[in-house]
């Protein structure tokens, strides 16, 4: 009927983010109806983790107006996911988390596309990281961070050996690339929302690599593992988790000669489970249980609903802010504690300007003939570098070796060959050297990120104008 | 970013035929710190480092302790190093691949070494591991045991003990255990 009213947009409260002008919002943001559908059709988000927190934020994104998403998890659904991963049912165990996740957000949120991959986040080509805006982490393990946050840092080195592809290529393969005054280049910024939570704690944080801290420039936030003495383990046990690791770091390969402990691997989880149980009995101690024994061989801490919920709803907010410029992002990471009472707290970390995964590296030009044993003395002289004694390693091979003699030896060859072709013929790439910097007659051991670039390459003009352009 | 979202869909698109799929190591901080720990390297004579998968494979890598003195004197002893991608936030795995008759170290290769675990630091390198396992075998203690037997030998009857070790170094029987010859 003409004179029906239209029902009430679905958007209509993102539309007052996203649609009016205001005081706090980011340096480009542009207000408008073509915003809100730039960022349905544009933003591609992919979400790492479809557990606790990964089954929140599919929601929240979804809710929130993103419509290209993706997820990873490698994990199945177990029973006791149930009571936290809300978008499993008791009819879902067993099934892959990420499929499951996705259908089930994707049947409640009307015109979402959610593409699951169920597999190990290490399992998909790097390129496939860079097909995303941003990546949203919900994951439980330093690991898994760690690995995301490098491949988002272009700590892999993305330079294009054959520049067929030439302006093309650094947006194409866009991870993070630094210009000559060691700014980080825009288009080549990959940013991150690094979700995490244990029991009624969790943080929220905004990875800008080159700009905020990366994973690795604050590493040590994480507390490092409770490790249990081996000798307690084996004559003193005096907790639950003592018979548990027992079971898991002793009895297991004493009676598993070379077959190694999988704790994705519900069979060896339940043998250890059994084992801790006896020896649980033995001394007399109370509390071991099934799920504790996935929780301390895991490492996990017993997950809460409510922290994922509040956490995801953070990070659900700042990957908003980061697309849309509605809002200044969080600067940079947020805590909160629910233990007692509740206490919310954001932290402005600052990242180490001499990180191996984030940092621009020292800039050094190189012709294309300097061997390796030239370049390690040029390392010597180096305004910026003064390293002597250098150790150097390219993309995992490593060129030369001081130490120990048996690796010098096998490294000694390449030092009379050019640097140019050890680096495989690559115009542009970061190399890693370590060695002994003097300053003040204070010798000091460093380990030095250097990007090297060879004069009179084609590629590399090429490169450099399609990044100023 | 919405705008610069934009340009790169667009770039995708153009891209998607273009073919560019360059050669990528995988490469952690830590294979990158260990690198450095490996080249600083300062191993006394008794102690020998391999490389079985070649100079390319740091993580995974063997030390040799032949001491010098004490119970153990003659004796080789394989240790084998695992490094995790996030080493040093976590102790790099190690286990006795000689089978020894040792209070602080289990038939199963398990080794009793508070920086393994409970004290293990990131400002710790590998030398300082090596260090530790060198201790072991100069001093073993029967106080951390992981072989309970072999810790109340040293505890009760030296003499016993040093006996036994002589034993199981050169190829035998201990109470009901085989040990192979390693000297
Ligand atoms: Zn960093």
């Amino acid at each position: 009927m003409a004179d029906s009213v239209a029902p009430p947009s679905r958007s209509r409260d993102l539309d007052k983010l996203l649609l009016r002008p205001g005081n706090l919002v980011g340096p480009n943001f542009e207000p408008g109806a073509e915003l809100r559908d730039d960022l349905q059709e544009y933003a591609r988000i992919l979400v790492v983790g479809a557990g606790g927190l990964g089954c929140e934020l599919l929601k929240d994104l979804a809710l929130s107006g993103f419509k290209n998403l993706e997820v990873i998890d490698m994990d199945r659904i177990e029973v006791t996911n149930l009571n936290r991963q809300f978008l499993f049912r008791v009819e879902d165990v067993g099934k892959p988390k990420a499929e499951v996740a996705a259908k089930h957000v994707m049947e409640r949120v009307s015109g979402v596309n959610i593409v699951a991959h169920f597999c190990r986040i290490e399992d998909k080509e790097i390129a496939f990281y860079n097909d995303f805006n941003i990546i949203v982490l919900g994951l439980d393990s330093i690991e898994a961070r760690s690995y995301i946050n490098s491949v988002a840092c272009s700590f892999l080195d993305f330079s294009v050996p054959e520049l067929s592809l030439a302006s093309l290529s650094h947006l194409l393969l866009g991870y993070l690339e630094y210009d000559s005054d060691d700014k980080p280049r825009e288009e080549t910024i990959k940013p991150m929302v690094d979700g995490g939570t244990e029991g009624f704690k969790g943080h929220a944080r905004v990875i800008v690599p080159g700009v905020t801290p990366c994973f690795e420039c604050t590493i040590w936030l994480f507390p490092p593992q409770v490790k249990f003495p081996l000798c307690t383990l084996a004559e003193t046990p005096r907790t639950a988790a003592h018979c548990i690791e027992y079971a898991h770091l002793i009895k297991w390969d004493e009676v598993h000669s070379g077959k190694t402990f999988d704790p994705d691997d519900p069979a060896h989880m339940k043998w250890v489970y059994d084992e801790a149980v006896k020896r649980a009995e033995l001394f007399g101690i109370p509390g071991v249980t099934y799920s504790l024994t996935q929780g301390v061989v895991k490492n996990i801490i017993p997950a809460i609903a409510s922290t994922n919920a509040i956490i995801s709803a953070a990070c659900a907010l700042e990957t908003l802010k980061i697309a849309s410029g509605c809002s200044k992002t969080l600067a940079n990471y947020l805590t909160y504690n629910g233990v007692a009472g509740l206490h919310i707290k954001v932290t402005e970390f600052v990242k180490d300007k001499d990180c191996l995964v984030c940092g621009p590296g020292v800039l050094i030009e190189l012709d294309t003939s300097v061997t390796l044993e030239k370049f390690i003395n040029l390392l010597e002289d180096h305004p910026k570098l003064h390293l002597s004694k250098a150790s150097v390693s390219h993309r995992g091979k490593n060129l030369y070796m001081q130490a120990p003699p048996v690796l010098e030896e096998m490294t000694r060859s390449n030092l009379s060959l050019p640097l140019y072709e050890l680096m495989d013929k690559i115009a542009k790439d970061t190399i890693h050297v370590t060695g002994t910097t003097s300053k003040d007659d204070k010798k000091t051991s460093s380990l030095r990120k250097l990007r090297v670039v060879f004069k009179g390459i084609d590629g590399v003009t090429d490169m450099d104008m399609a990044g100023g352009a | 970013m919405i705008r610069l979202f934009k340009v790169k869909e667009k770039q995708r698109e153009l891209a998607e035929n273009a073919n560019g799929k360059p050669p990528v190591k995988k490469q952690s901080a830590g294979e990158l710190r260990l690198h450095k720990d490996i080249s600083e390297l300062n191993l006394p004579k008794t102690c020998n480092i391999a490389f079985p998968n070649g100079k390319d494979d740091l993580m995974n890598f063997e030390v040799t302790i032949k001491p010098d003195e004490g119970y153990y004197l003659g004796g080789n002893f394989v240790f084998t190093f695992q490094v995790s991608p996030i080493y040093p936030h976590e102790a790099p795995k190690v286990k006795c691949k000689t089978k020894v008759y040792h209070p602080n170290i289990d038939l199963e290769g398990n080794v009793c070494l508070n920086i393994l675990r409970e004290d293990w630091k990131p400002v710790l390198n590998i030398n300082t591991i090596i260090y530790g396992l060198f201790h072991l075998f100069t001093q073993p203690n029967y106080e951390d045991p992981l072989n309970h037997e072999a810790a109340a030998v040293l505890r009760d009857n030296p003499k016993l003990f040093e006996s036994n070790v002589r034993r199981a170094m050169a190829g035998g029987y201990v109470g009901q255990t085989f040990f192979t010859r390693c000297m």
